[in-house]
């Protein structure tokens, strides 16, 4: 009876786990890719990963990449599930991406600056044309990169270049610990903290949508990048039982500042507001995006009219989040018949309805 | 009996196990409310019953006896999967008799033996807002269930009588528990929703994705929201069973030839085997 093959089980969960085990490794005359391979020249994927699996940790995420088989969504979804099994021991200080030595710093807005322009790795430049010399394995490696000396001034943001004139919207400091959306549940009006947390682990291509739906009159941005940086920062942690901070490691970032004007309100004179990006690894497209979104919410704190989708908290936090989106999406195509056989069974009512309706009206 | 290496009992560590009992406290406290809870990231994806499983995990112990079921089938993929897991990472003893189990997790269905004290049903709820289709602001609807202002669904149910001469929900289909909070009983059939009605055992509903939990109590009153003179008549295919003959329970409809060809069976495969075993 057809019923039976319906109705799958053990032996079939079984037999799809074995199977995607096999595509997964691909032809076994091909030889298999190493963790350490992935890591060193999927650095990319590696990094969108980390950032939107919310975990700083190249081996771990470049082993979800092989095991997802290249599915950036589901390596994130791997990363987290480990993730959220870590025992939490508390926040970081404030990381000091002022002190961070670039290998990539760029302003839109000014063409020199204390520092300098520093144009590091970037595809900006290239011709988008096929290098077939790729194809060919086994080319020695390219030869090291010239340097720019490593420059001693400090590189200071520039929107405290700004602010010092009174031009850039100072943000509300705060020593209260920012909240973590892993271990408390979003709540609305969500304060700024929380919805940066939220956007830095959303989904890429969500955001970089909604953050071009901005420039497109959907929500009144007009956007400068102030400034994008990239490179190592430390992180310092300060335990209860020290009292003081003691630095844990160095993680790269991309940081972006987005300088955007605002009219100014009766009890604000006219400035430059910021958007603020700050995503793990190198990831400058989701910098830029987030803090496109991350100026678009804070319409309603500047007074401004806020009717574009990217301008509303409980669209864009509920629905950033590609873990959970691909999850009810995907659900779907988990069997729905109980529900389907209520359908059936309630349309054909309305439908003996309408039918005896309309042979009464004749 | 022995739980996975390197993860704790249950899968969870105890801290979230507590917070998500707290949750559940006040959840049972006020019955039919949504609780926020920390839900947490699960190595099965949203929409797979993450809350279901987040629930289970903070109230199952050693001595439990579990019964996972998804479509009202204990051998469905996604009720073997889940058993699978705590078997794997809580050693329990499993089960697909409904009068054996002490928890029993579902995905859309409720048993059709009457559950009795002592036994816990967790739901697995992919939308725990019974208002999300009217007003999509969760901040908004949270008001609305504050001052129990629900006249938007009366409308709805009242332009679905006036539209198509039947209120047009068939699963999903919105309560009031304890004369107080209206609630989403997951998608199970109307059909099941007269099961929720002052039931022996405990109610608990698990949204990890929306990250909110909610209960009914045992003995709670569970009121399907009607007219009076259009009562609450849920549908039901006007059929027997087809392997027990069964008149009562929910039927699942499978089509067998592409000429029209169907018959119908027990969507509760522990109650239909009971009926077949009973009649030898």
């Amino acid at each position: 009876m057809a019923y039976v093959a319906v109705k799958g089980g053990e032996r079939a969960i079984a037999g799809a786990h074995a199977w995607l085990d096999e595509l997964r490794r691909g032809d076994p005359a091909v030889p298999e890719l190493s963790v350490a391979q992935i890591e060193q020249q999927l650095s990319l994927a590696v990094d969108r990963v980390m950032a939107e699996g919310s975990c700083h940790d190249r081996g771990l995420a470049a082993l979800a990449v092989k095991q997802a088989r290249g599915d950036l969504i589901e390596a994130a979804f791997l990363l987290r599930a480990y993730r959220t099994t870590l025992p939490r021991f508390g926040a970081s200080t404030p990381l000091d991406t002022g002190a961070m030595r670039p290998i990539r710093r760029i302003s839109a807005t000014y063409k020199d600056l204390p520092g300098g322009q520093v144009l590091g790795p970037t595809f900006d430049y290239t011709h988008r044309l096929l290098d077939f010399a790729l194809a060919a394995e086994g080319a020695a490696p390219p030869p090291p990169a010239p340097r720019a000396p490593a420059e001693e001034a400090p590189m200071p943001r520039v929107t405290a270049i700004l602010a010092q004139e009174g031009l850039m919207a100072r943000e509300t400091p705060s020593e209260a610990e920012p909240p973590d959306l892993t271990r408390e549940p979003l709540a609305f009006p969500a304060d700024r903290p929380l919805r940066l947390q939220a956007l830095a682990r959303g989904d890429e291509g969500f955001l970089l949508a909604l953050g071009y739906s901005t420039q497109r009159g959907w929500g009144n941005a007009h956007p400068f990048v102030g400034e994008l940086r990239m490179g190592e920062v430390a992180v310092e942690f300060a335990p209860p039982e020290l009292g003081f901070p003691v630095e844990i490691g160095d993680i790269a970032v991309t940081e972006c500042q987005m300088v955007n004007q605002f009219a100014g309100s009766r009890t604000e004179p006219p400035q430059f507001t910021r958007g603020y990006g700050l995503v793990f690894g190198h990831c400058e497209r989701k910098a830029m995006a987030m803090a496109l979104v991350d100026r678009a919410l804070r319409a309603a704190e500047l007074g401004e009219e806020a009717a574009a989708p990217a301008q509303d908290q409980e669209f864009v936090l509920y629905h950033c989040d590609n873990v959970e989106a691909t999850g009810f999406v995907e659900h779907l195509k988990l069997p729905h018949y109980v529900d389907f056989q209520s359908e059936l069974e309630k349309l054909r009512a309305m439908r003996r309805t309408a039918e005896a309706a309309r042979e009464a009206a004749e | 009996m022995s739980a996975a290496p390197g993860y704790n009992f249950a899968y969870l560590d105890e801290n979230t196990k507590r917070m998500i009992r707290r949750a559940l406290l006040k959840a049972v406290a006020i019955p039919g409310h949504q609780v926020p809870f920390g839900s947490r990231e699960m190595p099965l994806p949203y929409g797979w019953g993450t809350g279901g499983i987040q629930v289970t995990a903070s109230v199952i112990g050693p001595d439990d006896t579990l019964k996972v079921i998804d479509q009202g089938a204990d051998d469905t993929t996604n009720a073997v999967s889940i058993r699978r897991f705590f078997a794997r990472v809580a050693g329990v003893a499993t089960t697909e008799r409904t009068a054996e189990a002490t928890i029993i997790q579902t995905r859309h269905r409720i048993p059709e033996t009457p559950l009795r004290e002592g036994q816990i049903l967790v739901y697995q709820v992919p939308m725990p807002e019974p208002l999300f289709r009217l007003e999509p602001r969760v901040a908004e609807t949270r008001r609305m269930h504050a001052l129990a202002d629900y006249g938007l669904m009366q409308v709805k149910l009242y332009e679905d009588i006036a539209r198509h001469g039947h209120i047009a929900i068939s699963y999903n289909y919105p309560v009031m528990v304890n004369g107080r909070y209206l609630m989403a009983p997951s998608p199970i059939p109307a059909f099941d929703n007269p099961k929720m009605h002052r039931m022996p055992a405990l109610q608990l509903f698990g949204a990890g994705r929306e990250k909110r939990l909610y209960a009914v109590p045992p003995y709670t009153e569970v009121r399907s929201l009607d007219f009076e003179d259009h009562p609450f008549r849920p549908p039901r295919a006007e059929a027997a069973c087809a392997l027990c003959g069964s008149r009562e329970s929910y039927l699942d409809e499978v089509v067998t030839d592409d000429r029209g060809g169907r018959m119908f069976l027990c969507s509760d495969t522990d109650w239909c085997r009971q009926r077949r075993e009973a009649a030898g």
